[in-house]
């Protein structure tokens, strides 16, 4: 709880208004960033001297339940004092471009290279974005939604057959 | 397939003109130990620059487990660093137990911390003794897989599975551990100590082996970091993070044990910090085996817990759990958990979200390898090939992790 007002409170000051929300999810304070912002606020965080968020744990994407919206996710830790917060932009899916954060941190090359791979997130900046873990001649964004895993032209395993 | 570039200096004369040779390592190849493809650009044996090319054996874990009932992920988890497989296991089921909010016994976790730390050492035995194998020294690696062998010789009576255990359940385990289990362990513990001196007095102070390691694809603390390096990797370079004592998971406070750290993260450094991590995670399972607690083995999830078949076929209630469990109908509360625990590898994340559903809305595995292995390029850039392959081992990139 102590964390989650800390950042929040620091966040205010430098950036009002781009803030959406600052809630705790669990153990997880978590922060919803406007996407235009979204790399000011995490060179803030990084080079902020109290909150040094120097280690970027995990970035990956994701979709919103109404299917019209792409997300990227950020987990970031300072470990010195073990502090941990999670951020998150989201932007429409027909215009999904958000700015890399692979100057602030190398090791996000990959990470976003494997968004882009399976949600076709453009991040801009980026380095080298093109596909890592699927061949490089496939045309779709396999995560989103829109491709469901199994033939959905199949009768047999219809969900109202179970009851769902 | 060579490409011919020009060094010019500053007043526009030609001072060299060097020819690279293109050289492509794998994806097959016998030295790598998986899949892995480099093309490198070679300067005579000397390494100019690689380019990686991964995702060989990508199984779409992430998609496949948004169709999956939350029990039916477990397998999929077994999949990703298959070396250590009963770890990535527990990190799912606790994930999920955090996002139910069950509270786990302390003796279903302390029987979980001596299964994880049983499988570190599996782990590190592997990576350690293909270091071995990767200098020329055959001889350790013959010696010490037979301990590898007993510890899967202890998972398979455990769950019936070796490699890919699937082993426990959400909130626990389905039943007490046999009287042989108990046994095989403690057969273990007292005989593998001499197993590991053995190994350790072929190699440590090995001349040759020092000679090969020391200095061999080293990677300073601050670039490791920005790498994102987790686990005996970055240790090795020096700094001493541990999930297990940062955020401990699974009653880890209740032990003591020390976390190695190295201090030139090379070759020789990630080595050594695998070696001690052995000795620690002997020493915290004999700990938890002297403080184990009495109580029951699972938390209270009927959920997840198939009933005793004698109940399932007298009792209507019981029955409907049978089914419920076996169709994978189980509905998991809405929200949003990461957890983290510290796998062969290092942080091993799980990112999930539900949406109130029978399946995952979204899961993303934090998969350390995938994300280190990236600096790879960095790490190889100037020395010599037979050191690349060797830096490749001892950073322990497994393909199943690394590809999803």
């Amino acid at each position: 709880m102590e964390l989650l007002e800390i950042v929040n409170n620091k966040l205010k000051e430098h950036f009002h208004g781009d803030i959406e929300s600052a809630e705790l999810l669990y153990d997880y304070p978590v922060f919803t960033i406007q996407k235009d912002r979204i790399h000011d606020v995490l060179k803030f965080l990084k080079e902020d001297e109290e909150l040094n968020f120097h280690f970027l744990t995990d970035l990956c994407g994701m979709q919103t339940a109404d299917e019209k919206h792409l997300g990227v996710i950020y987990h970031l830790h300072n470990m010195p004092k073990n502090y941990r917060i999670r951020l998150k932009t989201f932007f429409d899916i027909n215009k999904p471009e958000v700015a890399t954060a692979t100057d602030l941190w190398p090791a996000a090359n990959w990470m976003e290279r494997e968004t882009y791979d399976f949600f076709g997130v453009k991040f801009k900046g980026h380095p080298n974005l093109k596909r890592i873990l699927n061949v490089d001649e496939m045309d779709i964004f396999p995560l989103r939604k829109e491709y469901p895993l199994e033939d959905q032209g199949r009768t047999d395993k219809k969900d109202e057959m179970f009851g769902r | 397939m060579s490409k011919k570039e020009t060094t010019y200096s500053v007043n526009q004369e030609v001072i060299e003109e060097k020819e690279y040779s293109t050289l492509n390592l794998g994806p097959t190849h016998p030295a790598t130990h998986g899949i892995f493809q480099n093309v490198l650009k070679m300067d005579g044996e000397i390494i100019h620059s690689a380019v990686p090319t991964i995702g060989y054996i990508h199984r779409a874990f992430e998609k496949l487990a948004e169709r999956r009932p939350y029990a039916q992920i477990t397998p999929i988890t077994d999949r990703l660093n298959y070396c250590s497989s009963p770890i990535n296991n527990m990190g799912w089921y606790m994930t999920v137990e955090k996002l139910l909010g069950a509270k786990i016994p302390k003796r279903a976790e302390y029987h979980r911390v001596i299964i994880m730390e049983l499988s570190r050492i599996a782990d590190h035995i592997i990576c350690n003794s293909v270091i071995g194998v990767d200098t020329g020294a055959m001889t350790g690696f013959l010696y010490i897989f037979q301990w590898r062998e007993k510890i899967y010789e202890i998972f398979e009576e455990i769950c019936g599975a070796r490699l890919t255990t699937n082993i426990g359940r959400i909130g626990g385990f389905d039943q007490e551990w046999s009287k042989k289990t108990w046994d095989l362990i403690d057969t273990f513990l007292k005989e593998y100590p001499k197993g590991l001196k053995e190994f350790s007095n072929l190699l440590e102070r090995n001349k040759i082996f020092m000679d090969r390691t020391v200095n061999c694809g080293p990677i300073s603390a601050e670039m490791a970091l920005s790498y994102s390096f987790v686990g005996p990797n970055l240790r090795a370079a020096g700094v001493d993070y541990d999930v297990r004592v940062m955020n401990p998971y699974s009653s880890y406070e209740d032990f003591t044990f020390t976390v190695p750290v190295g201090t030139q993260g090379d070759t020789y450094d990630r080595f050594m910090v695998r070696q001690h991590e052995m000795w620690q995670s002997l020493s915290i399972i004999e700990q938890a085996i002297k403080k184990m607690p009495e109580g029951p083995m699972h938390a209270d999830l009927p959920d997840f817990f198939l009933p005793p078949k004698e109940q399932v076929y007298n009792n209507m209630e019981a029955l409907i759990y049978h089914f419920k469990i076996v169709m994978g109908e189980t509905d998991i509360p809405k929200g949003e958990v990461y957890h983290c625990v510290e796998g062969g590898n290092g942080e091993l994340g799980f990112y999930l979200i539900s949406d109130g559903g029978r399946t995952p809305f979204r899961l993303h595995f934090r998969r350390p390898c995938f994300i280190y292995y990236q600096a790879y390029p960095e790490m190889v850039k100037g020395i010599m090939l037979s050191d690349a392959i060797l830096t490749m081992s001892s950073m322990n990139v497994i393909a199943g992790e690394l590809d999803a």
